[in-house]
């Protein structure tokens, strides 16, 4: 079969970094060929280099068997090349048409032919399954519709070659399944898929080969039928990865955190969490499981104090603390992983340094009479960057908002489980992150509760919630609807729960 | 990214103004040399066309006692910057501030030198409250401060001009201004051997230099301004008090802003003002604030900067230069500063030179690179 495209033994030198190290990639055309690799192992580069955007130091490109310069995203777009990017860039008050011709507007008498141009995108969209309205805008459609205009974006410049940057990272299981297929559509109409991802269960699924790289270098190019998924996951982190999260017995203390009763209102006035009972005690992990939008989002803003509750009440070690302020709360021993690290866990213009002691910046050693100490917070940086692992550019100079997603999640990790507090309420810690990253935090989160923490973990993942809860609570539509132990059950009973079929408290 | 000093991209544009200054001034058929001439004039009081005359220094304190106040103004909106807030209420605080420092002046009896202090005191207080009010109901109304403090410039301009009209003894002979305040709360001049008005007030610039840059670089309280000024949701989640940062904010800047209002009352007008217009000064500060980078050292740079051309438009003229030079001078930069991600480019690409594209990445993976 002939090759779409062959990346042949390319290397780039970044000033003090070399970020592709000899990397061959060869595609073959009509097949979906995945690219894997952990956060920075140089796959972003090797993509720029593709669309133009950087020169590779040396080696050659070849598009369908013909050597290329691309010098230019422009070129790489009139050789069919086409980029659906992880962050849409698309406007938000035009619609579907307007934002798919940009820059190549059908004229008719000098004025724009949004009709003919909408009849294309039209076409198209049916052609290939996309199902998109020409006239929505896209302000109002879902972010899995808007990820299929960027596709049509593509299609519509007439790419052949389609390279999709980590696309389901923002999308809903729904919508991932959706793309999957979608996928499989445009290889059946000829296209050629190019997909970057660090999530091996996609690959499995949608992809037939799969090259892999490890910190700038080539590992390998491997037919995704044949291996399976902890051999891929080797390759990529280079040792072995246990899926699993190694724990002992759990030995469970007096409660910590005590919900009773419980409701708290959305932000349309309507009850999103109701009557809501639930205990942690010290030492165990309590997963809640759940659909998202079932109220876990409330119910973590009322525990924390972003949100008010509207009835019950929460006690934490005994105290009162559902009228608290958030300040109260924290130095009473609560510690937070936030759903949103970016609106809520960090401030992505501070250095990281500063990032650190967000919550505790006027106490000593940090500061003493409303003075910080800067030799205190620089030693604490290096403490927690050193301890946890976090890499950056410029330690613990750097602008956060130029970490990975993983580096940037692992220094909240590091913040608020330094706190050392009686309770860890974590949302949805390994969202986005790649598989070296979600086993050292979730080996972290089950150190912290053999140290005597109450842990209550909320997360979408069922995996995750099966691999590190001692006792798994499942809400739906704000209710809980089962409380069960952890080896007492299975991906499908708490599946039937989460859908609100079945009710089950056991695990009281 | 490579991270360019704000600093230098300002001292670019800097540059690049004065140079276009000088082109348009060879285009209009004028010499050139005669800008240089008046801004060396301006800035040092030589005269290079006459190097027998001496040295003026009446031009540099001239210059110095337009700085005075551009620095303030340029600190009060550098303070809001960096807490996320836009003040663009500069002139108002600006004018309750010269109206609180005439009503103390002519009102209150005190000795010399506490009588001046407790103008300024009075100026800073009154245009923090013309700061509390955008801040109050940004912070719990959601209400863009941009569109309020806009209104309540022109609020401030007639409340004070009617308080003063009707509250203090006017000048009979205008009729457009008090009678002159006592001299127990005139700032002096620092030296009378030149016939420019710098007075002591300068030391004030010196002390809000001190101030911005201590609670900006040093302290929990600009920790968590600054905090909530980049991300409100992180900062309230971290338990700070969001809404109060932000009014507290709006006061500083305010604060900063009336004191340079009542600095001119004092040390230049001696009078209690009736305002015909605004004074520009809050609005230069925007283009200070800007240009300084919004910190303590870059704002001192570009009020030095803005006072000077501020200062030379007299000795443009008096060697048939249009004084507009000066501002077109200002406009440019400000505008350059303003696109400053053009001047990264050319940056960029003068230090790559060899490759053809110099695109940023969005970001090298990991960012660990």
């Amino acid at each position: 079969m002939a090759y779409a495209i062959e990346m042949l033994n390319i290397t780039k030198d970044f000033p003090g970094i070399r970020a592709n190290d000899n990397v061959t990639l060869k595609i073959k055309e009509q097949t979906v060929h995945a690219l894997l690799g952990e956060n920075g192992a140089g796959k972003s580069t090797l993509m720029s280099i593709l669309f133009g955007l950087y020169q590779p130091t040396s080696g050659t490109i070849k598009v369908r068997g013909k050597e290329v310069v691309i010098s230019d995203p422009n070129i790489a777009t009139e050789l069919g090349i086409g980029m659906v990017h992880q962050h849409f860039k698309l406007i938000d008050c035009f619609t579907v048409t307007e934002n798919i011709i940009l820059g190549l507007e059908p004229k008719k008498f000098g004025m724009i032919d949004i009709k003919k141009a909408a009849e294309r995108v039209k076409e198209l969209s049916e052609l290939y399954g996309l199902n998109v309205d020409p006239y929505a805008k896209i302000q109002d459609i879902s972010v899995g519709m808007q990820q299929r205009v960027e596709i049509l974006k593509m299609l519509y410049r007439n790419a052949e070659i389609l390279i999709f940057d980590e696309p389901t990272a923002v999308l809903t299981p729904q919508e991932i399944h959706e793309l999957m297929n979608i996928m499989r559509g445009l290889i059946k109409e000829g296209k050629t898929i190019l997909l970057i991802t660090h999530k091996l269960k996609e690959i499995k699924e949608v992809a037939d080969e799969c090259t892999v790289l490890r910190k700038g270098k080539y590992i390998g190019t491997i037919d995704v039928k044949e291996t399976d998924e902890k051999q891929m996951a080797e390759m990529m982190v280079g040792r072995e990865v246990s899926f699993a999260v190694e724990k002992g017995e759990c030995h469970p203390g007096k409660p910590v955190l005590e919900i009773k009763d419980l409701t708290v209102m959305n932000v349309k006035k309507l009850p999103a969490v109701k009557n809501l009972n639930l205990t942690v005690r010290a030492g165990e992990i309590v997963g809640l499981a759940g659909i998202d939008g079932n109220g876990q989002t409330e119910l973590v803003y009322a525990l924390t104090g972003l949100a008010k509750a509207h009835g019950g009440t929460i006690l934490l070690k005994g105290q009162d603390i559902t009228h608290m302020p958030i300040k109260k709360r924290l130095d009473l021993g609560m510690s937070h992983v936030p759903e949103d690290r970016h609106k809520h866990g960090l401030v992505l213009d501070f250095a990281l340094k500063d990032n650190f002691i967000i919550h505790c910046y006027n106490r000593p050693p940090f500061s003493e009479h409303g003075v910080l100490k800067p030799k205190a917070i620089d030693e604490y940086a290096d403490k927690l960057i050193e301890q946890f692992d976090v890499r950056s550019g410029q330690g613990k100079e750097t602008i956060t908002r130029s970490m990975s997603g993983g580096n940037q999640q692992k220094a909240i990790i590091a913040r608020e489980i330094d706190r050392s507090t009686d309770l860890l309420v974590v949302v949805q810690p390994t969202r986005g992150l790649d598989v070296g990253a979600i086993e050292y935090i979730h080996t972290r989160i089950v150190e912290e509760r053999d140290k005597g923490k109450a842990i209550l973990l909320v997360s979408f993942e069922l995996d995750e919630i099966l691999n590190l809860s001692d006792r798994i609570a499942v809400i739906h539509d704000g209710e809980i609807t089962g409380l069960v132990w952890r080896k007492d059950t299975d991906e499908n009973e708490l599946g039937l729960m989460m859908a609100g079929s079945l009710k089950k408290m056991e695990a009281l | 990214m490579k991270k360019h000093n704000p600093l230098v991209i300002s001292l670019i544009a800097v540059v690049i103004g004065l140079l276009f200054a000088f082109g348009l001034v060879a285009i209009t058929g004028r010499n050139p040399f005669d800008l240089l001439t008046a801004l060396v004039r301006s800035m040092t009081g030589f005269n290079m066309q006459k190097p027998d005359a001496g040295i003026n220094p009446m031009f540099v304190l001239n210059w110095f006692k337009y700085s005075v106040p551009m620095i303030l103004t340029g600190l009060s909106v550098a303070f809001a910057y960096r807490t996320g807030l836009f003040n663009i209420g500069g002139e108002g605080q600006f004018i309750v501030g010269g109206t609180a420092a005439a009503f103390v002046a002519l009102c209150v009896d005190l000795p010399p030198i506490i009588h001046p202090i407790a103008c300024l005191l009075a100026a800073a207080a009154a245009g923090a409250v013309w700061g509390f009010l955008p801040g109050l109901l940004k912070a719990y109304r959601g209400i863009n401060e941009v569109v309020i403090c806009i209104m309540l410039n022109y609020s401030a301009m007639y409340i004070c001009n009617m308080l003063t009209r009707g509250l203090l003894p006017i000048d009979p002979n205008t009729n457009a201004r008090t009678i002159s305040i006592p001299d127990s709360a005139v700032l002096k001049q620092v030296t009378t051997a030149t016939a420019s008005q710098f007075n002591w007030g300068f030391l004030a610039a010196i002390v809000g230099l001190v101030i911005f840059w201590f609670i900006i670089e040093k302290t929990t309280f600009g920790f968590s301004l600054k905090a909530t000024g980049f991300n409100k949701e992180a900062a309230r989640f971290a338990g700070m008090k969001v809404e109060r940062n932000i009014i507290l904010s709006m006061m500083i800047s305010g604060a900063f802003c009336g004191v340079a209002g009542a600095l001119l009352v004092l040390g230049e007008y001696k009078y209690g003002r009736i305002y015909t217009g605004f004074d520009n000064y809050g609005f230069d500060g925007i283009s200070i604030a800007l240009v300084g980078a919004a910190n303590a050292v870059g704002v001192f740079f570009a009020g030095m900067l803005f006072s000077l051309l501020k200062s030379a438009s007299g000795n443009l003229q008096i060697f048939q230069i249009p004084s507009e030079i000066a501002e077109l001078v200002q406009a440019i930069i400000i505008y350059l500063v303003a696109i400053q991600y053009a001047i990264i480019l050319v940056l960029d690409k003068i230090d790559f030179k060899g490759f053809k594209k110099k695109r940023e990445p969005k970001s090298i993976e990991g960012g660990d690179a």
